[in-house]
């Protein structure tokens, strides 16, 4: 089995799925040719052809509404935008048609397609290359918003939402396109969209997050593991739709809960999943649910970025504090 | 009447000055005195050392990701040095050399590269934009800007710069559209270096040229041997007089090359062939500068090396300093969001705070 980094099985997936299924196209700025700025899709126009991985003209708006036209027309577009920061002129495209489309035509029209891109903060990068904007997708009501925290789940997640009819906006972590890697099974498998995964069980607190604050997260609950404290990790993996069964589970279990999110605090992913579980598991919680989260700012470029990205630190505070509330 | 003489649908490049530093277009030669011409070919000199050096930097590990402008600097310099200290520059990301010309302080724009927003703070006389990284947004910025200065009545222009790929765009047409419609006083400035990124210019459009995109828009448009900057002068005074008296905007097509690559995250080799590059540096602008500069004897050899030297020294100093300071404060993330801070905010700046005394009292 190949040990994959995140990035690595992204491509993996894309070129399984377009040996599977002729219908699925790639495309986007630098993404046939070059294989991505980040080569995501490296090999790809070599394998298929340039009729099946494509570069396009500077024109995200023009790469979803062509994708919606493809899809309705027989096609599984696959789209790449270059950064989560460049995803907007495309917006219009976004909440006016491809969240549309099915409810509009009455299930006459629909839209099997991918936009996909590198989202979230910490590789020093240029203004508009940082932003980590879930919930601004996962607010649009008929699309699908999916982030893999690993190789293994970005292969499977991936696969899933290609197979998808509904359209997905699939955000991958690029944080950690690079940082570890995994077994990776060069056989089919999907995971399921809309299945969030509990990665340790305990039950002390809840830890939930997704996408590269898994990786802090993770290290956050071994430190409070250290202090002989027992924390439950959970990785959502869907953000919108959200898999309420196996949070509410878990918070009826420990009664804590804290959410990290890179993305800005306020009316962000967190806001929802507090709402959600303090309508139903209210008579569980034993402490005020917590949220360690990015600013309500704009992401600051790399000199500030270390304050405003969540750290491992900040996640074992809020967690203890929450632990210890009232005890 | 250059434009006139130049139809874009003709398919005909405006030059004045050819690879080898003669002028082949006497008539339309701008008539600019000895000490703009110096002033030109040091700006040009100081952009292309600043470049190199970051380049190095980045590098060294000791710059973040930065975009090169080398290639470019006839381009830039040639049509920002039309513009009157009252007028406007709304850039994109590779106009270094527009920047030094207008005054924009090294610091600064090396302190915006270094990853900290205080570089792209203007002093209240310097009448330029912050970089705008979307590509082709800033164009609608410009028509806007220019569309008040008409409002208001003043003789106030407003320069706009953007690449080949952000033809493509939407907001490219929108604001070529509006600003002919409304005769808004606008030099939109095509850096047409050959690439986006991998894309090269032949693939992002079917267009023959990009001047000839303005046709349709009802403006007049020209395109422009980016390398020379006599040529690029005359025609962006050219459009600027029309500017100012109530023509309109104008599209200039500098055809150029970015002869390095898009930026230092960027490995032009994997999408261009040596043989391409080779080709662009006879063309080298400040080469046909300095080769005309000398052929006049308006420097010598020896001044040229004593600017280089000069220029790079100051570069060592001032990116020192930038790296010394360019540390960000919490507060800095929060105060600029609105004209006051939220109570909202205010509360997760001191929840912050509060982690941050925790950390230090060793996480107790
Ligand atoms: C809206 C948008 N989409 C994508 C990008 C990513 N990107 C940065 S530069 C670039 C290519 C720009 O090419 P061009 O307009 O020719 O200007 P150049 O960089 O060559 O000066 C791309 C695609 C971006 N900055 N903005």
């Amino acid at each position: 089995m190949p040990e994959l980094n995140l990035l690595k099985a992204v491509n993996l997936a894309l070129r399984q799925e377009m040996r599977r299924d002729e219908r699925v196209v790639v495309y986007g700025e630098d993404v046939g040719y070059e294989g991505g700025v980040f080569r995501a899709t490296e090999g790809l126009q070599q394998e298929f052809g340039e009729h099946r991985s494509m570069d396009t003209p500077l024109a995200e708006s023009a790469i979803v509404g062509t994708a919606v036209g493809m899809a309705i027309n027989g096609m599984i577009p696959v789209v790449e935008m270059q950064f989560g920061g460049f995803v907007y002129p495309a917006f219009n495209q976004i909440i006016s048609h491809v969240a549309r489309m099915r409810n509009r035509s009455r299930g006459r029209y629909t839209l099997p397609m991918v936009i996909r891109f590198p989202y979230g903060g910490g590789i020093r990068a240029l203004e508009h290359h940082s932003e980590s904007m879930e919930a601004l997708f996962a607010h649009i009501p008929g699309i699908k918003v999916v982030i893999p925290s690993t190789p293994y789940d970005a292969k499977g997640l991936l696969s899933s939402a290609i197979r998808s009819p509904d359209p997905v906006i699939f955000m991958e972590p690029k944080r950690i396109y690079r940082a570890f890697k995994q077994e990776v099974p060069e056989d089919d498998y999907q995971i399921p969209i809309g299945k969030a995964k509990v990665e340790q069980e305990g039950t002390d607190i809840t830890l939930i997050a997704w996408g590269a604050m898994m990786q802090e997260t993770r290290k956050a609950a071994a430190v409070l593991s250290e202090k002989g404290l027992s924390p439950e990790v959970i990785d959502l993996r869907t953000i919108s739709p959200y898999d309420s069964e196996t949070l509410v589970k878990s918070v009826k279990k420990t009664g804590r809960v804290v959410i990290v999110h890179e993305e800005p605090r306020s009316f962000g992913t967190g806001s929802e999943l507090v709402t959600m579980l303090t309508e139903k598991a209210f008579l569980y919680l034993e402490a005020p649910p917590a949220r360690v989260t990015g600013f309500s700012t704009i992401i600051p470029l790399p000199r500030g970025e270390q304050h405003y990205l969540p750290s491992t630190e900040r996640i074992v505070m809020k967690a203890l504090e929450t632990i210890q509330f009232l005890t | 009447m250059i434009f006139e003489n130049y139809n874009p649908l003709e398919e005909k490049r405006f030059q004045v000055m050819d690879e080898t530093g003669n002028i082949v277009n006497p008539d339309l030669m701008p008539n600019l005195d000895e000490k703009t011409i110096i002033r030109m070919l040091r700006t040009m000199l100081q952009a292309r050392e600043i470049d190199l050096k970051l380049v190095m930097y980045q590098r060294q590990g000791r710059m973040l990701t930065y975009a090169p402008n080398i290639g470019q600097e006839a381009a830039t310099i040639g049509s920002i040095s039309v513009l009157e200290k009252e007028d406007w520059m709304v850039p994109a990301y590779r106009e270094l050399g527009a920047m030094l010309w207008r005054g924009m302080p090294l610091d600064k724009m090396f302190t915006y590269w270094y990853g900290n927003e205080r570089g792209s703070h203007m002093a209240e006389d310097l009448k330029i934009l912050p970089v705008s990284v979307p590509i082709a947004s800033q164009l609608l910025h410009a028509v806007g800007i220019a569309w008040a200065s008409k409002l208001k009545g003043t003789t106030e222009i407003t320069i706009t710069y953007f690449g080949d790929g952000a033809t493509s765009q939407g907001d490219f047409s929108e604001a070529m559209n509006w600003a002919a419609a409304y005769q808004t006083p606008v030099l939109f400035i095509c850096q047409n270096n050959q690439f986006a990124i991998s894309m090269p210019r032949s693939k992002q459009t079917r267009a023959h040229t990009l001047a000839q995109k303005s046709v349709a828009y009802g403006m007049p448009g020209i395109q422009v041997d980016g390398n020379d900057v006599f040529a690029m002068y005359a025609a962006s005074m050219e459009a600027a007089e029309r500017a100012r008296t109530g023509g309109g905007p104008s599209l200039i097509e500098a055809y150029t090359y970015r002869m390095g690559a898009h930026t230092t995250s960027d490995d032009p080799k994997r999408y261009r062939s040596d043989e391409e590059l080779d080709s662009w540096k006879g063309k080298d602008p400040i080469a046909r500068l300095t080769k005309y500069c000398l052929n006049k004897k308006l420097v010598s050899e020896e001044e040229i090396e004593t600017w280089r030297k000069e220029y790079i020294a100051e570069v060592d100093q001032v990116f020192k300093q930038v790296e010394q300071n360019s540390d960000m404060k919490p507060e800095e993330i929060f105060e600029n969001m609105y004209s006051k801070m939220t109570p909202q905010l205010q509360e997760e700046l001191d929840d912050y705070k509060n982690y941050l005394a925790w950390k230090e009292r060793g996480q107790q």
